[in-house]
């Protein structure tokens, strides 16, 4: 794609610029914390706690009286990272055995479906405990956690639409050509499972941000004193009568991202569709 | 008679349709395609035409019966066997917005069987090739950067034929390739068949159930109903004295453009197809044949030579109409 197109692109497209402009100052935010805030994130102040927003704490302070501004940037590396990292590794694993399902077919198909039908059979968060059990709480536990709940709902979708497009006449004209079997499959059928596969990621990230979170208040994830936004939210609940604001911060943020995550993949998605490049 | 590029002997492809059911889609068929001839084959929707060219095209296994190529045996020949002789076997298809990836450029849609057998050493050589090639069939280089929606049916139909004599093909199975086009766009297409035909000696199995579209590419000509050949012969013979009643009423249903030459006399076929799922015992045309005897509903009618074609019926019609 040339610089021309994809300015014009980007001008067709003002809602995906702006989304992944808010990301990427969600990014910066996350990466310069220390110098953007005075505070230290994990620092008691016992005199100012529970305090609206003033001068002094522009989004207030939490039950600790640390700053939840502060806490919202430190918060954000945890909460970006476990949101794309591990829905990146699950897309990966799960588009991979996806396409080697539908393209083998029989037994090898069998068990690889098997495989993720129990692991649709789970309740996620459920599944997600006794996965960090095993493998042990911790930043990383809870990555790998992610990525190995969500591969097996990207392996369905992306199997299913591996079957669609090896029906097709293109991928029958590639075999009457005699185009190698993996040629086929990285040539004519994954290029057309990406538009899903967009849409599967920007629905992955904020789910994965929010099971973190949710792991996170049941003590299997990021351990206080450090924070993520999901972690914030569920400790300023009990909050939420007398100190709003502990809670509505991240709340905004998550907000924010998600919605950014999903403008972005709508405009990611009809910028790779040739048909739609025409109009 | 030229060397025979492609035989099959007794070709048969059941397809299970559950409850052990089967579909008999193609039963028995015999037939030979030699160098540069065009072998037309006409029959109604599901009748078995495409079944048999994706069978002849070794796309699909047989369930039973043999298929040759230049003699040799490779009915159970793999995938990787079979290469050899890939690239000699190519299809252009009916439906041209499905038979281009809509996501690659004309470029890379015509180069993919350049690449895959290595016929240009560079990607530059590739590219000039495929200028070449699409220049052949009447496609403009500008097309190279554009992708297949950009294009209307009759400029894709081209670009698939680009694309299936770019590995140099001695045979291409055309599966309808111009009934989804306007009557004009047709003619254009068929044109460039027969001048690609002259020029490159290529041999064509042609797929329609448009009669007229046949006669005028074909050399020889077989007529398919329910899965099996009813009769096989000369273009000009076949459609002037058809032997089969099933052909006679075929050629009797096309329709004449002259009032005062058309023959109100003619019997048009009563009754429904029978379905392949469950096809009638003896001759499968027998529930819709005026001829039809007790020993057309016994026995299967066999494939013989006369009068120089090959007929499957008990009771061949004697004089043409």
């Amino acid at each position: 794609m040339n610089r021309d197109k994809l300015l014009q692109l980007m001008r067709e497209n003002k809602v995906a610029v702006l989304s992944a402009l808010v990301i990427l100052l969600f990014v910066l935010a996350a990466v310069f914390a220390p110098f953007l805030t005075p505070y230290d994130p994990k620092e008691m102040d016992i005199l100012h706690r529970l305090s609206g927003p003033d001068a002094a704490h522009l989004l207030g302070t939490d039950e600790g009286g640390r700053d939840i501004l502060t806490r919202m940037l430190y918060g954000a590396r945890v909460s970006l990272l476990a949101g794309v990292l591990p829905t990146l590794m699950s897309m990966l694993l799960g588009t991979a055995l996806g396409l080697l399902s539908g393209f083998a077919g029989g037994v090898v198909d069998e068990i690889i479906m098997r495989i993720a039908d129990v692991m649709l059979a789970f309740p996620s968060t459920l599944l997600a405990m006794l996965i960090v059990y095993t493998i042990g709480g911790g930043l990383t536990g809870v990555f790998l956690t992610l990525a190995l709940v969500n591969w097996a709902g990207v392996a369905r979708v992306v199997r299913a639409e591996t079957l669609r497009l090896r029906g097709s006449v293109f991928v029958t004209a590639a075999r009457s050509i005699g185009v190698p079997q993996t040629r086929i499959a990285l040539r004519h059928i994954l290029p057309g499972c990406i538009p899903t596969m967009i849409v599967l990621f920007t629905l992955g990230v904020p789910s994965a941000i929010l099971t973190e979170s949710s792991l996170s208040f049941l003590g299997l994830g990021i351990q206080p004193p450090a924070t993520s936004w999901g972690l914030m939210i569920n400790q300023g609940r009990q909050y939420l009568y007398t100190a709003p604001w502990c809670s509505f911060a991240p709340c905004v943020a998550i907000m924010l991202i998600v919605l950014a995550f999903n403008f972005l993949g709508d405009g990611l998605r009809d910028a790779l569709d040739p048909h739609l490049e025409s109009k | 008679m030229s060397n025979i590029l492609i035989e099959a002997q007794g070709l048969t492809k059941e397809f299970p349709a559950g409850r052990g059911k089967k579909v008999h889609a193609v039963t028995d068929v015999s037939l030979r395609i030699h160098e540069g001839e065009t072998l037309g084959i006409v029959g109604e929707s599901g009748c078995g035409k495409s079944t048999l060219g994706n069978l002849l095209a070794h796309l699909l296994p047989p369930t039973s019966g043999r298929l040759y190529v230049r003699g040799e045996d490779v009915t159970d020949f793999n995938d990787r066997q079979f290469l050899k002789y890939r690239r000699q076997f190519q299809m252009i298809f009916q439906d041209t917005g499905a038979a281009l990836d809509p996501r690659m450029t004309i470029r890379d849609i015509v180069a993919e069987p350049l690449e895959t057998y290595r016929v240009c050493p560079t990607p530059e050589a590739t590219t000039q090739k495929v200028a070449e090639l699409l220049e052949a069939v009447g496609v403009s280089g500008e097309a190279l950067p554009r992708y297949p929606h950009q294009f209307s049916g009759g400029q894709r139909q081209r670009i698939g034929i680009a694309r299936a004599i770019a590995a140099d093909p001695a045979l291409i199975v055309c599966d309808e390739p111009v009934s989804a086009l306007d009557v004009s766009v047709q003619n254009q297409i068929l044109n460039l068949l027969g001048d690609l035909k002259k020029s490159r000696g290529l041999a064509y199995l042609f797929i329609s159930h448009d009669l007229s579209v046949v006669r005028y590419i074909s050399d020889r000509i077989g007529v398919m109903f329910l899965g099996r050949l009813c009769e096989l012969g000369d273009t000009q013979d076949v459609f002037h004295r058809p032997l089969h009643p099933y052909t006679r009423f075929l050629l009797d249903a096309i329709p004449v453009p002259d009032p005062r030459r058309r023959d109100d006399k003619i019997e048009l076929m009563k009754g429904e197809i029978p379905s392949p799922v469950n096809p009638p015992s003896g001759c499968r045309f027998h529930p819709l044949c005026p001829y039809a005897s007790e020993e057309c509903r016994r026995e299967v009618p066999a494939f013989r030579d006369l009068e120089g074609r090959m007929v499957a019926c008990h009771h061949p019609l004697k004089i043409s109409h």
